[in-house]
């Protein structure tokens, strides 16, 4: 047995790393997790952003976390409460709003019959290819061409499932995984509301337009993650904040150590192992091995260095798509918003601007030429309509995540910040009027900031794009697929 | 070089600084593409070629090797993780062979790694990497520059290599010792009087020989300076094909010949790592991290199924691409010749081949089946062939510092 004083030393204290270093604890190793910040949480995070207001600074909404992992490690034990759960989906145009699910009370109101009922068999459909899909999510992916058994179980298992679809389901898969996702919506839907919304899923987060090839795989990555489960959205008690203060504690409850305001300055290799890390401060702590929960740019260039790889997947890594375009609204508000299409109901749910597959298209269009888009596409929430202990009471915040916002702009972001947030408040204000007005305080993050403040590579919270040719077996690159880094002892657990 | 007036079509190979001087002295006008520019296959004939490097001194047009300089405070570090033998421990003025591999361990290329100063190194290769050398530098503080038209290079091999130097009035040039490298500067009493010239103890024929390193509006000058002063040492122009004798003699590897770069190969199992190529001893596990270095050392954990031998063949046809099979009816395929030649000083028919373990092991005979055109009309034979070591022919002389006067 080594010396060392920790088994493992885990890099970050996101929702990735704490998870980590949770079940490392839970299996009896001593773990220290070692976070930059002064507070847990990484890009799941609540902070104050305007005196008396506070929000989810990057992440809004709890989405992709499998709802057995927050059972397993007693997070409801550990203080997380839901603020509000299944929380639906609300495609808004300045005039018009559609629910996602459909309200079955009302389903026909804003959508004709054959959409309402094309709906349904696309959401049934879409979801049954998802669960399919769902052990890609869920094993360790197989190494190609190797003869081990885990391997060979792995694609067994999928193999099994994609059979238990049927002929039918296995031929629509087949057909549609490399589609763009434009061509699947023209193919069941009328209403440009709802191709919109969907068209909106397909591409959040993500460097493609409704028309760029591969927009279906995402979508379908994204159900797969929700576990094929349509309206899985939560909001915690205090914000996505809450969700990492409850891993923390529940890593610490293991037996996790953390360390905050301790940024790793790089991973020290011993014998072509990694054997520990040194803090930017200078102080050295040793460990048999080193899971790092930043990206694979971060980890493998910064933290490691070419010099301990090989050149051939040091190329993989820097050819690795990582950069992000999409921003983040904060708004701190006098009152609550006001939108027209909701007739003056409570946005308690997750409201999307994107009024046409066209619309997000053409705002994909500006981002594609480097610029941000003129006519921007969100994803908004009111958190304090279900948790009202955001913000001074009366008052409100807004969380928007707002698309598309390259993160290499032409001329760069320092002096359009400014013209984006007021671009950004015009689409607004034409869904909400009289909200600008209301505006006490408003924070904007580019993905530059992003990058900035969460220690993101290129401020993609996907951290490297998700696509087809950066997914799964060649994830983050071939060669780092199985969580493994090419040096003994060094980890990933990052997105 | 290419010239503004005509499109590269009209022109396709580069010519060396030498071109003109070769072509006047050619005799069968045979030139062949290398790397991109125009080179002598043969001058009148391979074997008063291939005997003017064996027993008088000899030119070659070295110019179209591709040679990169490569600066920086990371330099070291940098080759020191590209090639798997230790850079650091190469001190400047010195030489050393080299090869580099994929992540795989598969062999990318050889060549030579010259530490020209502290921080300064040419490395020269057989064909252009900047590609690999530029995805090698991420992370380091290091330049990579081609400067393959920049530097003339001729190879002066033959006993009387040294000879002709001397007579050059290249002062002191009898200690330079094998894979060392110094400037010098021709003196006012020869023709090409103030040219500056590097040289290196190092070439491609495994006797005593050196590498000429000039700007190339030098080159026609040192050229005519080394034949008047190698006069009456006969010496004389040789093209690749009587070089390609002398290194098989002294068993180095010709790529694409006995090995193709992993970098080009596309099927698999046909890249080679360098210890199937019998290359073991230019690799240092102990140095540090290089790239293919884990590929490699569980490799070397693994018993070999393949290892690169010289053999030794009966009779005298040289067993060009022959196949090698463990028994005489040839019922068990163990290999293939990948250079064979017959030597006219080791008077033996000689080949390097790829062999399946365990044949490769000195002294098993193994069977080589030889196709002879005669005449147009093609026979077989199935010849012994035994597993001797490299190199088939090491003269004491490629070593001996001082050479002796030949």
């Amino acid at each position: 047995m080594s010396a060392s004083r920790y088994d493992c030393i885990v890099v970050g204290a996101g929702h990735n790393g704490l998870t980590c270093a949770a079940y490392l604890a839970r299996a009896g190793r001593r773990v220290l997790v070692l976070e930059a910040a002064e507070r847990p949480g990484g890009a799941a995070a609540t902070r104050e952003f305007a005196p008396g207001y506070r929000v989810s600074s990057c992440a809004h909404l709890l989405h992709l976390m499998p709802a057995w992992l927050l059972e397993e490690l007693g997070l409801a034990r550990h203080g997380l409460r839901m603020a509000a759960e299944r929380m639906p989906t609300i495609a808004l145009s300045p005039t018009g709003a559609l629910r996602i699910p459909l309200d079955p009370d009302s389903a026909a109101q804003n959508l004709g019959d054959t959409d309402a009922h094309a709906l349904h068999e696309y959401e049934a459909r879409m979801r049954r290819l998802a669960r399919a899909l769902r052990p890609l999510l869920e094993a360790v992916p197989p190494r190609l061409g190797s003869r081990a058994w885990r391997d060979r179980l792995t694609l067994l298992g999928l193999a099994a499932k994609l059979r238990l679809l049927g002929r039918a389901d296995l031929r629509e898969l087949l057909r549609i995984a490399g589609m763009c996702v434009q061509d699947l919506l023209d193919e069941h839907f009328e209403s440009p509301l709802l191709k919109g919304a969907l068209a909106f899923d397909a591409v959040l987060g993500t460097n493609l337009g409704p028309r760029s090839p591969g927009s279906v795989f995402t979508l379908l990555y994204r159900l797969a993650a929700a576990g094929g489960a349509p309206a899985s959205l939560a909001q915690p008690v205090g914000g996505l904040g809450a969700l990492t203060e409850a891993l923390a504690r529940a890593a610490n409850g293991a037996g996790a150590e953390l360390r905050l305001g301790a940024p790793v300055a790089r991973v020290i290799v011993s014998e072509d192992s990694a054997a520990g890390v040194v803090l930017e401060s200078g102080e050295r702590l040793e460990a048999d091995c080193v899971v790092s929960s930043a990206d694979p740019t971060t980890t493998f260039l910064r933290l490691l260095g070419a010099e301990h790889l090989d050149a051939g997947f040091v190329r993989r890594v820097t050819h690795l798509r990582t950069e992000g375009m999409t921003a983040k609204l904060h708004l701190a508000l006098g009152r609550m918003p006001q939108f027209t299409a909701l007739a003056g109901a409570v946005p308690t749910g997750r409201l999307v601007l994107a009024p046409s597959p066209g619309a997000v298209e053409r705002a994909f269009n500006d981002a594609k030429y480097g610029k941000f888009s003129a006519a921007p596409l969100l994803e908004i929430i009111v958190p304090t309509a279900v948790d009202p202990g955001l913000a001074p009471a009366g008052q409100h915040v807004l969380s928007a995540v707002v698309q598309y916002a390259p993160y290499r702009v032409a001329g760069g972001w320092e002096g359009q910040r400014e013209q984006f947030l007021d671009t950004i408040l015009q689409t607004l204000e034409a869904h909400a009027p009289g909200l600008r007005e209301s505006v006490r305080a408003a924070e904007l993050l580019t993905p530059e900031d992003i990058e900035a403040e969460f220690r993101i590579s290129g401020g993609n919270w996907h951290h490297a794009e998700l696509a087809l040719d950066q997914f799964f077996m060649v994830r983050p690159v071939p060669g780092a697929a199985q969580y493994r880094a090419p040096l003994k002892g060094l980890f990933l657990c990052g997105a | 070089m290419l010239t503004e007036t005509e499109p590269h079509y009209r022109q396709p190979l580069l010519r060396t600084p030498f071109h003109e001087r070769m072509r006047a002295f050619s005799q069968v006008d045979s030139f062949i593409p290398w790397s991109g520019y125009s080179t002598v296959d043969v001058f009148s004939t391979v074997e008063q070629e291939y005997f003017s490097i064996r027993n008088g001194a000899s030119l070659y047009d070295l110019t179209p090797m591709v040679k990169y300089r490569i600066t920086g405070p990371d330099a070291t570090r940098f080759l020191d993780r590209l090639v798997t033998r230790s850079v650091a421990k190469l001190r400047p003025g010195r030489v050393a062979y080299a090869l580099w591999c994929d992540d795989a361990g598969r062999l990318i290329d050889d060549g030579t790694v010259f530490r020209l100063a502290e921080q300064e190194y040419r490395l020269c290769t057989g064909e252009r990497q900047l590609d690999w050398l530029l995805d090698s530098s991420v992370g380091f503080d290091v330049r990579v520059t081609e400067v393959t038209a920049e530097i003339a290079a001729l190879a002066l091999q033959g006993p009387c290599s040294c000879w002709v130097l001397k007579a050059l009035g290249l002062e002191g040039i009898e200690t330079l010792a094998p894979f060392e490298h110094r400037a010098f500067t021709l003196p006012d009493r020869v023709a090409a009087a103030g040219t500056a010239v590097m040289v290196s103890r190092t070439g491609f024929t495994g006797d005593l020989g050196y590498e000429l390193w000039v700007d190339p509006g030098d080159a026609e000058r040192l050229w005519d300076a080394l034949m008047e002063a190698g006069r009456i040492r006969t010496i004389r122009p040789v093209g690749s094909r009587a070089l390609n004798i002398a290194r098989i003699e002294a068993g180095f590897l010709l790529p694409n010949v006995d090995f193709v770069s992993s970098a080009h190969t596309l099927r698999n199992g046909t890249a080679r790592s360098p210890l199937e190529l019998a290359l073991g001893w230019c690799v240092d596990f102990g140095k540090g991290h290089f790239t293919g270095r884990r590929a490699l050392l569980e490799e070397q954990g693994q018993p070999p199924r393949r290892r690169l031998a010289g053999l030794d063949v009966e009779g005298t046809k040289p067993a060009h691409n022959a196949l090698l099979y463990a028994d005489r009816n040839g019922r068990r395929e163990i290999g293939s010749v990948t250079s064979a030649a017959w030597s006219p000083t080791c008077k033996r028919n000689i080949a390097l081949a790829m062999v399946d373990t365990p044949y490769f092991e000195t002294g098993r005979q193994v069977w080589a089946d030889i196709y002879l055109n005669r005449e147009l009309t093609w026979e077989r034979r199935m010849v012994r062939a035994r597993v001797v070591e490299r190199p088939f022919f090491a003269p004491a002389r490629r070593r001996a510092v001082p050479p002796g006067d030949f």
